[in-house]
């Protein structure tokens, strides 16, 4: 608990942590009110005196309507979950097993590789989102979701292949010892013994990719063209905003439930991430 | 050990080995290295390292949409370079990238040390400051573009309400308010990052050193000075750089708020790039803008292997 006398406990307590919470929280709460508020609502001047900017009498669901009547949103939240679950099972499959090869086997270059495989976690896609383009059609990939599925994997991965060789550090080389004296193969000690020890690690490095590669944006905005293929970020970019028109009731209804499901996996699985997000970035 | 058991059991249910070639390969160290390590390597070898190669060559080409391009040497970089909208698009990044990082370790940093009491609540309240960090940052972006909505955001309305404005503050299409704004929204969304694990780094921060410095005499400012920043240092370097790099290329609130407008005030790097390079079509004229990020970002990289090199060596 705060020490102290209870005015100390308000000045240097309460009240800073209150502002923080209304500063961080208050954009997901505007998303929210606009969602439900009718047009007629919605559109009153800063300075009306009828204005009731923070509640809405009158909720309604014509924005929801609009959005799934008036565009593909359903598909687009069908293609982005599919490419964050896909994208997410690539590259824990990598990382898992690169993450083993360099934290358990010995081999030549085993630093240089982790150091270039960590190196490129730190490439930012808009340092090569250009020349990526041209590959991506190369391969004939443009305008499918296998351009992200493939493409997301680089910045996934490398994270991955970090935080999952943090953890096989920790697990004791005596375990698998005892397996292979038993009789097991490396795979095999790799597989039924290390890897079910590291599920913890295996659930933070899925629940991180998943939310990275739903955030993904660049990629998506530059690799997809057509209305069907679109992610729901890239979806509600071109087509709720008509020339300097923003339709801004649909706009935020398509943020919010765009915003539901990372929301939701992230709060079943809140520890993982933070831990999945301290022990990464502490190396 | 308790879960021995359990462990004899796994083992003894595996399948005799039948000694194979490609068992007995797979036993050898730098093969099975080799074999775990190649999915990784094609994935970036194909999907990073072949995309930086041609990089190199479009921003060394007169390439357009649609025209393969020829050599044209150091053209689009000396064309770049004496580009005053590129010049101020360099500016903007690093004065984006500085003052959002100072504003989002400092407001980071104060909310660490607010979390790190006990009270009731915490866990809900730790859960939802990492909010901003977590949702989509384009769709969270919008919430912001429409909060700063010349005519109807709720921002001036509430300012108006308290009397503090009589005019209405034009947020994203003044000029010089537009990157002001744009990094408000990046220490917004930041800086939950920063809290999280400053709070993870308080956490190692062991009582009985404050305990000893209080009974000691010193204040709180003085305890944090010289206890808990020397101790939070390691792990704010790497958040530090960490965050440098992901602002430094920053591309989603930009393209979202002002798309680098109002007159190109708030183009960064990335967002220039893709105006020329995607929007325009010129390819190599876009490459060598983005390119223009690296030898900023590798020295970044640097010296954060550096610094985690010689804190795991300590």
């Amino acid at each position: 608990m705060i020490r102290g006398p209870r005015w100390k406990r308000w000045a240097f307590f309460y009240i800073p942590l209150t502002f923080y919470l209304i500063g961080l929280l208050f954009p997901f709460y505007w998303m929210l009110v606009t969602s439900f508020r009718p047009d007629n609502e919605l559109y009153r001047s800063w300075r009306a005196a009828t204005n009731t900017p923070l509640w809405t009498l009158n909720p309604t669901l014509e924005h929801f309507v609009y959005l799934f009547t008036n565009t593909v949103f359903g598909t687009w939240l069908y293609n982005t979950m599919f490419i964050a679950i896909m994208s997410t099972l690539i590259s824990l499959f990598c990382g898992l097993l690169a993450g083993y090869a360099l934290a358990r086997l010995r081999f030549p270059m085993a630093g240089s590789l982790g150091t270039s495989i960590f190196v490129s976690y730190l490439v930012p896609p808009t340092l090569l989102f250009i020349p990526l383009a041209a590959v991506i059609r190369n391969f004939h990939l443009q305008d499918s979701p296998w351009a992200l599925i493939l493409t997301s994997p680089t910045f996934l991965i490398p994270f991955c292949t970090w935080l999952l060789m943090g953890y096989f550090k920790t697990i004791p080389r005596e375990l698998e010892e005892c397996a292979r004296i038993d009789g097991a193969t490396r795979l095999q000690a790799m597989i039924r013994i290390v890897f079910p020890i590291a599920t913890p690690g295996i659930l933070s490095a899925g629940i991180f990719a998943f939310t990275l590669s739903w955030n993904e944006f660049i990629y998506a905005l530059v690799f997809l063209s057509s209305p069907q293929q679109k992610t729901v970020p890239v979806g509600v970019v071109s087509e709720l905003i008509r020339g300097d028109v923003y339709f801004w009731g649909p706009l935020m209804a398509g943020a919010l439930l765009g915003s539901v499901p990372v929301a939701l996996i992230y709060s079943f699985f809140v520890e993982h991430y933070v831990t999945g997000l301290t022990g990464a970035v502490k190396g | 050990m308790a879960d021995a058991p359990a462990r004899e059991d796994i083992v003894t249910r595996l399948p005799a080995v039948r000694p194979g070639a490609f068992r007995r390969l797979l036993e050898h160290e730098q093969f099975l290295a080799a074999l775990l390590l190649s999915p990784t390597l094609v994935i970036l070898g194909l999907f990073i390292a072949y995309p930086f190669a041609k990089g190199i060559w479009l921003s060394v080409s007169s390439a357009t949409v649609g025209n393969p391009g020829v050599f044209i040497g150091a053209e689009n970089f000396v064309k770049v370079w004496n580009d005053s909208i590129f010049q101020k698009a360099a500016q903007n990044t690093v004065i984006y990238t500085a003052v959002a990082t100072v504003f989002k370790l400092g407001l980071g940093m104060i909310l660490a040390l607010l979390l790190n009491h006990h009270f009731r609540g915490k866990r809900l309240i730790r859960a939802s400051i990492l909010l901003p960090f977590i949702i989509p940052t384009v769709l969270s972006t919008f919430a912001w573009k429409w909060m700063f909505d010349p005519t109807f955001s709720v921002i001036n309305w509430t300012l108006y309400y308290f009397g503090l404005i009589a005019q209405r503050i034009p947020w994203l299409s003044d000029s010089n308010l537009a990157l002001g704004s744009v990094i408000i929204v990046n220490v917004w969304r930041g800086m939950p990052f920063f809290a999280i694990t400053l709070l993870a780094g308080l956490q190692t921060v062991n009582p009985e050193l404050h305990e000893a410095a209080a009974m000691d005499g010193a204040n709180g400012w003085q305890r944090f000075w010289r206890i808990t920043w020397p101790l939070l240092l390691p792990v704010t370097m790497v958040v530090v750089l960490f965050s440098v790099i992901q602002t430094f290329a920053d591309f989603q609130l930009v393209y979202v708020l002002t798309g680098g407008g109002p007159a190109n005030s708030t183009h960064l790097f990335a967002t220039y790039a893709y105006q020329i390079g995607v929007a325009t079509g010129l390819l190599g004229e876009g490459a060598a803008i983005s390119l223009a990020m690296f030898p900023i970002l590798f020295v970044i990289v640097i010296l954060q292997l550096w610094y985690i090199r010689r804190v795991e060596g300590a």
